[in-house]
């Protein structure tokens, strides 16, 4: 998989270099935009709840035996801001819209659409790669907000409910401020924001290169998916890193 | 004809010289020269496999080749400067249009993507195009929705709508009935009359050929065997050409081709 990672930061670099070209693709940007969040939001929704409820229902009981209470808002917090909402959304939004885009640019490349576009002197990147990889970097941080706010909610109704927390809402929540900064919130969400970038030009990348007929489309969508989420993973751990510093 | 290269409204000229290209280890394009004349209407013929849509890819800026040169007005088409300095045009076989695009989106995008004109004049040059091509009411309509003839005359309009000096057309009466055929060769005609445009023109489809070309050429192979009027290539003394142009005709109708 890694064969091609010089050509995917080349894609990159002249996306970012198309950059100026964004104000003429708005309409484009928009249509994206709204594609990812209609396709996603519910999706992020049951997904955001249940796992802040489940660490809350992991972590709750243990730190509750050893008479730290006050620390499951914390854990539950921190967990969810600075890991599990940008790294689950990440994966989420690869699968959902990361497919979509490689099996789209996929099809026009093997129904020489693409090919079409360059006769008409139309660059494929300023007209279908530069509106998708705007589109997932605004949208899968502001998702990732969301996320985390429906996290901790779902985090706080289990400590609330559960026979062996009984922690109340309120009580959760102002542990959690104790704890989480905005600066923990802003972390996870400058992750998420590097990992729409990975995964829109791995996507995109992806369509691009894809070569035969349904087949070769299918491919694609596939390496597409794994690609990006090994890429989430291994980036994760990089960024995480350094941000500790 | 080539003094007044700026003006859009005249054909440019075109010479390929030892054109060769392979794709792993098929040789597709076996040193191909021919020479285009501005304005003139060159048809080339040949069979299935000989290398007809991979030389109209190289002479659009498809593919590089490997060996060989292609000149534009007597200008290298290598840098995109030259590419971008003349409209050229290219139906492809498949039609190729966008299929997230109505056919009337596909027919105007060279227009809005390059903000060329204000939307309500698109619209009007659309209608107008679409109009020429017999497909006024499909406006609308997704390429999903849309024969593979119907998709063809709609690539058609959108190749018109550049208002190119080379027109390059890859089969395009393939999948057409004859009325519809002989409406798109009337509108090959009547645009190189019009503008002047310099159209090559690949076909299968004998009497489009015979009935539109100044010249003809016939690529065997790869090889361009003979270039000629309609006469001379008709009358062209060679096996192999003989039997593609005598039994192409009767083949044609039994496999209705991509
Ligand atoms: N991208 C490609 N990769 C590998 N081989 C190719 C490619 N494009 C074309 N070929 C090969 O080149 C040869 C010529 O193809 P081409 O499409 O030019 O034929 P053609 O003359 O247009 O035939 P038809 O009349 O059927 O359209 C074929 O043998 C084809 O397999
Ligand atoms: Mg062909």
């Amino acid at each position: 998989m890694f064969e091609n990672i010089g050509e995917i930061v080349l894609l990159f670099w002249r996306t970012l270099l198309a950059m100026p070209q964004a104000w003429r693709q708005r309409d484009k940007i928009f249509d994206q935009f709204f594609e990812i969040g209609n396709a996603s939001l519910l999706m992020v929704c049951v997904l955001s709840f249940f796992i802040g409820a489940v660490i809350a229902l992991q972590t709750g009981p243990v730190l509750v035996e050893r008479s730290l209470p006050n620390a499951v808002g914390g854990v539950v917090g921190i967990a969810i801001a600075k890991e599990l909402a940008p790294v689950m959304m990440a994966i989420l939004i690869a699968g959902r819209i990361g497919s979509a885009m490689a099996a789209e640019i996929g099809s026009m490349r093997v129904y020489q659409e693409i090919d079409a576009l360059r006769t008409m002197n139309i660059n494929p990147i300023h007209y279908l790669v530069l509106p998708r990889l705007l589109a997932i970097s605004i949208a899968l941080p502001m998702l990732v907000v969301f996320s985390v706010l429906v996290g901790w909610f779902g985090g706080a109704v289990v400590a609330d409910l559960n026979h062996r927390m009984e922690i109340p809402f309120r009580v959760f929540f102002a542990d959690l401020r104790d704890i989480v900064d905005l600066k923990d919130v802003a972390n996870g969400v400058f992750k998420s924001f590097c990992f729409a970038v990975i995964i829109g030009t791995v996507s995109c990348h992806q369509g691009l290169v894809t070569i035969g007929g349904p087949r070769g489309i299918g491919r694609s969508v596939t390496k597409a998916v794994v690609n990006s989420i090994v890429l989430i993973v291994i980036f994760d751990y990089i960024l995480t890193r350094f941000l500790l510093k | 004809m080539s003094d007044n290269e700026n003006n859009h409204h005249s054909g440019v000229g075109l010479v390929v010289r030892g054109l060769r290209k392979s794709f792993g280890n098929q040789e597709v394009l076996k040193g191909v020269d021919i020479e285009v004349k501005p304005g003139e209407i060159f048809v080339i013929m040949g069979p299935s496999g000989s290398g007809k849509s991979v030389l109209l890819k190289h002479l659009i800026g498809l593919e590089e080749p490997d060996a060989g040169e292609i000149l534009i007005n007597s200008e290298p088409l290598t840098t995109p400067e030259i590419a971008a300095k003349y409209r050229m045009a290219l139906v492809f076989q498949s039609g190729a249009l966008l299929n997230s695009l109505t056919v009337g989106e596909n027919v105007g995008l060279y227009l809005t993507e390059h903000r060329l004109k204000p939307a309500g004049e698109i619209k009007k040059i659309v209608e107008e195009k679409l109009a020429d091509v017999g497909l006024k009411e499909a406006v609308d309509k997704m390429p999903s929705e849309l024969s593979g003839g119907m998709k063809k005359r709609a690539a058609i309009a959108r190749a018109l709508v550049i208002e190119p000096q080379l027109i390059l057309y890859d089969e395009p009466t393939s999948e057409l009935d004859p009325l519809s055929a002989v409406v798109i060769g009337d509108e090959i005609l009547e645009l190189n009359r019009r503008i002047h445009v310099t159209s090559l023109v690949v076909s299968h489809d004998r009497d489009l050929a015979f009935g539109v070309a100044d010249r003809i050429a016939v690529i065997i192979d790869g090889q361009i065997v003979t270039v000629g009027t309609p006469e001379t290539v008709k009358n062209f003394n060679d096996p192999r050409v003989q039997e593609f142009l005598n039994a192409d005709f009767k083949r044609d109708n039994k496999q209705p081709r991509l």
